[in-house]
């Protein structure tokens, strides 16, 4: 069935190609009108509003922190009193792990996973599109509450007994437990979704050994959510239960005993660090492959690197816990596990250096980008290993020390090669080029703003003080170094700002970008800028792991039923093709379930009876959600 | 100008912190600390170099030949990259297997702590710090609050508990942090070695004033201590003035005497901090305010705007009332 052509996928000429894309056009169109905005299904419009919304929640999250930096300006400042202010940490933390780095992770996979794997959608539309509006509503209840003034105000991770009800009376440590209810329904929709899409809907020829780093990352991820979310599920349940109907799962006076909580949502907890940075990893990669024009070095100790990195990242949550007074033996083991990570982190790190010393850079803005990257993350993991040697950490532990190091962990090693990421990838997404000018601009303030503000802090903690206090005596003498931090914190704030201009300006006015404007060696660069909503005429085969600098003619998937929504599945491991798979079209019944997601879990808010009636109407939504569609003609495929 | 001469002012009362060790153990992580980071800055002056080094050869060679992807690049200088890329994951696994070692020596030194002679309770309330020197009998012992006296050379054993939610003991100087956990009771071995006074701070997110939760600790010569802990047994004696008695009474009759306790006086409630001997404190409020008859007098007028949730209620108090009340509390040294 696969037969070598020389016309690329996408090449227009030919009545029978020009046909059969106005074939595919019809069978994969978009639902139109307010009813179908909710019905849509399409992979690409759903991940492309899942980066918006998350980009979105990013800005909110940004000027959440400004504010507190400019309460942490000068000491004993009267900017805000300290319920605002722990409502504003509370919510920027929660926003910015689960409403911004885990979802925006997640969509980026949505969206290019398929297109770099040569298949037409992800393995389960309707469920990509529940993941969606789950995640939505879950942020819109944390705002509709922070705006309100009943935000959450125990921190984002909650401690108990101070989240409990005797010492967080009223609702908002509810809505706090219920936005993770939330934020881990859709991550694991999103995350078994693209397990299955990236294990089943591999292009003809894709043997895991070919496939793109990024996609390895997606698929190693995923495989973390699976194990990590569970966790953080079962403790927020149990709080949810101590709050609700008089449990004491944590209640220490009756047999219960608040280390459980933090040891359930630090096994979830350190695990989410990794869960956002390693799809960065996987975005590195593309970005430092296409610039050095070559192959990337070591592209299986790239690989077990990834998979080291995931196993050892459920080794070492009680790092979070080394103040408590654990048995030492426990905190040595716990201790090597966090150094331990820092080697297969510091084998990537050689293997890029060395790619991009041995290839033909070209200096594109996305590369400053990876560069600020590599920076500020070796910073970020050697302090990293400061903070895993237990008598340094009884030290920096809870103190600004410890806020500088997770900014440069999370904002080097996941926000950088994320906008490095949105500038490699935006002409795909919109068809049309960002200004290099502006995106070196953004990128030189980004960097320097961030170093303003968050070195100091360093400083700070080591010279006394904590986290998570809205002021400080002046006779402490930390006034001059939050007052650079504050400065800092406006550039790093012009920086983000310009990279906002730079899009918004590029999506209205921007150069034409043409399908593969950097040379890349990824199949999503096949296909035109943005992609059609059926994405790939004919599906490719593939013959190398840089499938498009490969040379010779290509090859494609032919006599597939343009008048069905078909994509092909292939074996796990080689991706031969085994059978053809029908996705469904496009239904309201993936938002109505959302919806009903949302209503049981807003009652749930105030009394236990939500259970049943979200019983009720879960059935009704999952009734219509797989109401048997009109009979069609099994199309089995020939062997190949 | 006005900044300089700040700067200048800051500069002469700056806290190090940790970086200013005044005991074994602060020392030994202090140490620990500085191996990491030397360690830590060579590693990254490496990579630094490495990656200039790449940015550098790499731009060089893109702008001098085509930019068409090489495929298959040279067997030979593969080989030598690859090569290079395990010389420096080597080295990275000898540098960490070495500061592990280094790490895990450190943490024992740290807690191989000796008999300690002198044993006190740290109780953190939600916010601030109960202390008790517990002697051989009840009229022995000392409750004192936000204020910790340790004798130099002397090591003491800090018994810790939480009376409502975690809190987190941090005397940078000192010792590393030690939560306090409800239902959980741990031990905290001081050996402070050179007098002075250095400050102390909840270090675990304990609610709203959290950032108002100091505790100072002041080390003196072991004389200093024994006639600090003597005056601290001594009981409140009645006033003599006028105002301070009628202070007396009003915080006997008052509101003040449900929570607060003052031996010595009608006044026994435990749950607010204990204040028989608090004009010779030198905080107000774990850290709120310094302590001074004005700012005792603001305090009183009205607690919740200097530190606004705590749990002590506005007062209500007339002007007259205030002078009185501050009058008598200022006779409790």
């Amino acid at each position: 069935m696969t037969t070598a052509i020389d016309a690329l996928p996408h090449d227009d000429s030919g009545s029978r190609t020009a046909e059969l894309r106005a074939e595919l056009a019809f069978t994969w169109r978009l639902a139109r009108g307010l009813r179908g905005w909710f019905s849509e299904t399409s992979h690409v419009v759903i991940a492309r509003r899942m980066i918006v919304t998350a980009f979105v929640f990013f800005a909110l999250g940004g000027v959440q922190a400004l504010l507190m930096r400019i309460q942490l300006m000068r000491p004993d400042n009267h900017f805000m009193g300290p319920d605002r202010y722990d409502q504003l940490f509370t919510t920027h933390g929660s926003t910015m792990m689960f409403l911004f780095a885990v979802p925006v992770m997640q969509a980026m996979g949505v969206y290019l996973v398929p297109l770099m794997i040569g298949t037409r959608s992800v393995a389960f539309p309707r469920l990509n599109a529940y993941a969606y509006y789950t995640y939505c509503f879950g942020g819109l209840l944390l705002y509709v509450s922070l705006f309100t003034n009943t935000g959450p105000d125990t921190g984002w991770f909650a401690y108990v007994p101070l989240s409990s009800s005797q010492f967080a009376p009223g609702k908002r440590v509810d809505v706090w437990s219920q936005l993770i209810t939330f934020t881990e329904l859709s991550a694991l929709s999103t995350a078994a979704n693209l397990i299955v899409t990236i294990l089943k809907l591999r292009a003809p020829g894709m043997a895991l050994s070919r496939m793109p780093l990024f996609v390895w990352a997606q698929l190693v991820t995923s495989f973390m959510v699976v194990f990590a979310m569970p966790s953080v599920m079962l403790a927020s349940m149990y709080l949810a239960m101590d709050r609700l109907v008089g449990t004491h799962f944590f209640n220490s006076a009756v047999g219960g005993d608040p280390l459980l909580w933090q040891h359930l949502f630090w096994f979830f907890g350190h695990p989410e660090v990794y869960i956002i940075f390693l799809p960065a990893l996987g975005m590195v990669s593309s970005i430092v492959v296409t610039f050095s024009r070559r192959p990337i070095v070591g592209y299986l100790p790239m690989v077990l690197s990834l998979v080291t990195t995931a196993f050892l990242g459920f080794g070492l949550w009680v790092h979070h816990m080394f103040a408590t007074g654990l048995p030492q033996i426990g905190q040595s083991f716990f201790t090597a596990a966090s150094m331990m990570i820092a080697i297969p982190s510091g084998v990537q790190i050689f293997c890029w250096i060395a790619t991009l010393a041995r290839g033909k850079l070209v200096l594109k803005t996305p590369l400053w980008w990876v560069v600020g990257f590599v920076v500020i993350f070796v910073i970020g993991g050697l302090s990293g290993v400061m903070v895993a040697s237990v008598p340094i950490d009884l030290q920096v532990h809870d103190t600004f020390f410890v806020v500088a190091h997770l900014h440069y962990v999370l904002i080097g090693g996941a926000v950088f090669p994320l906008l490095g990421g949105i500038h490699y990838w935006f002409p795909k997404f919109s068809g049309r080029l960002l200004s290099e000018r502006l995106g070196r601009w953004s990128f030189a303030f980004t960097f320097i703003g961030f170093n303003l503000t968050f070195f100091p802090m360093h400083i700070l903690g080591l010279h006394g003080m904590p986290r998570r206090i809205y002021t400080y005596r002046a006779a402490t003498g930390f006034g001059s170094l939050n007052f650079l931090a504050t400065l800092g914190a406006f550039v790093l704030g012009v920086g983000v700002l310009l990279v906002l201009v730079n899009v918004v300006s590029a999506a209205y006015g921007g150069q034409p970008a043409g399908d593969d404007p950097w040379q890349s060696d990824t199949l999503e660069w096949s296909v035109s800028s943005p992609p059609p909503p059926y994405v790939y005429a004919c599906l490719p085969c593939v013959f190398g792991r840089y499938a498009l600098w490969q040379p010779g003619p290509r090859a494609v998937v032919e006599d597939m039923d343009p008048r069905q929504r078909q994509v092909l599945v292939t074996s796990a491991l080689d991706a031969a093709p085994d059978h053809v798979y029908m996705l469904p079209s496009h239904s309201m019944w993936p938002f109505l379930a959302a919806l009903a997601t949302f209503i049981t879990i807003v009652v749930l808010l105030f009394t236990p009876w939500a259970v049943p009636l979200g019983g009720v109407l879960g059935a009704i939504c999952l009734c219509g959600w797989f109401w048997p569609r009109p009979p069609h003609e099994p199309l089995l495929a020939e062997q190949p | 100008m006005a900044l300089g001469l700040a700067a200048l002012a800051n500069a002469c009362d700056y806290r190090r912190g940790a970086l200013d060790p005044i005991s074994p153990e602060a020392l030994t992580i202090d140490i620990l600390w500085w191996v990491f980071f030397w360690t830590s800055l060579f590693v990254l002056t490496g990579v630094l170099i490495a990656l200039a080094f790449a940015l550098y050869r790499g731009h060089a060679r893109g702008k001098s030949s085509d930019t068409r992807a090489e495929l298959t690049p040279d067997a030979a200088l593969e080989r030598r990259t690859e090569r290079a890329v395990l010389a420096a994951s080597a080295l990275s696994v000898v540098i960490l297997v070495a500061l592990l070692v280094g790490s895990v020596f450190g943490g024992r030194a740290l807690f191989r702590t000796p008999q300690a002679p002198l044993h006190a309770k740290v109780i953190a309330h939600q916010w601030w710090w109960e202390i008790q020197y517990q002697g051989k009998t009840d009229s022995d012992s000392v409750a004192t609050a936000n204020e910790l006296h340790l004798p130099a050379g002397v090591p003491v054993d800090l018994e810790l508990h939480a009376a409502d939610v975690i809190h987190s003991l941090w005397l940078p100087n000192l010792h590393g942090k030690r939560d306090l956990i409800p239902g959980h009771t741990s031990h905290l071995v001081l050996r402070p070695t050179r007098p002075g006074r250095y400050d102390g701070h909840c270090a675990e997110f304990c609610g709203l004033q959290h950032a108002r939760m100091e505790l100072s600790v002041t080390v003196e010569p072991p004389e200093v201590f024994s006639r600090w802990l003597t005056e601290q047994r001594r009981p409140a004696a009645a006033p003599a003035a006028p105002d301070a008695r009628r202070g007396a009474e009003l915080f006997a009759r008052g509101p003040c005497a449900l929570c607060h306790n003052v031996v010595g006086s009608e006044a026994s409630a435990s749950a607010g901090p204990d204040l028989t001997h608090v004009a010779s404190r030198p905080f107000l409020a774990a850290g709120a305010l310094p302590n001074s008859p004005l700012n005792l007098r603001n305090w009183l007028s009205d607690p919740q705007a200097f530190k606004p949730g705590a749990q002590m209620p506005p007062t209500g108090l007339r002007a007259d009332e205030l002078d009185d009340l501050v009058a008598y509390l200022e006779t409790l040294r």
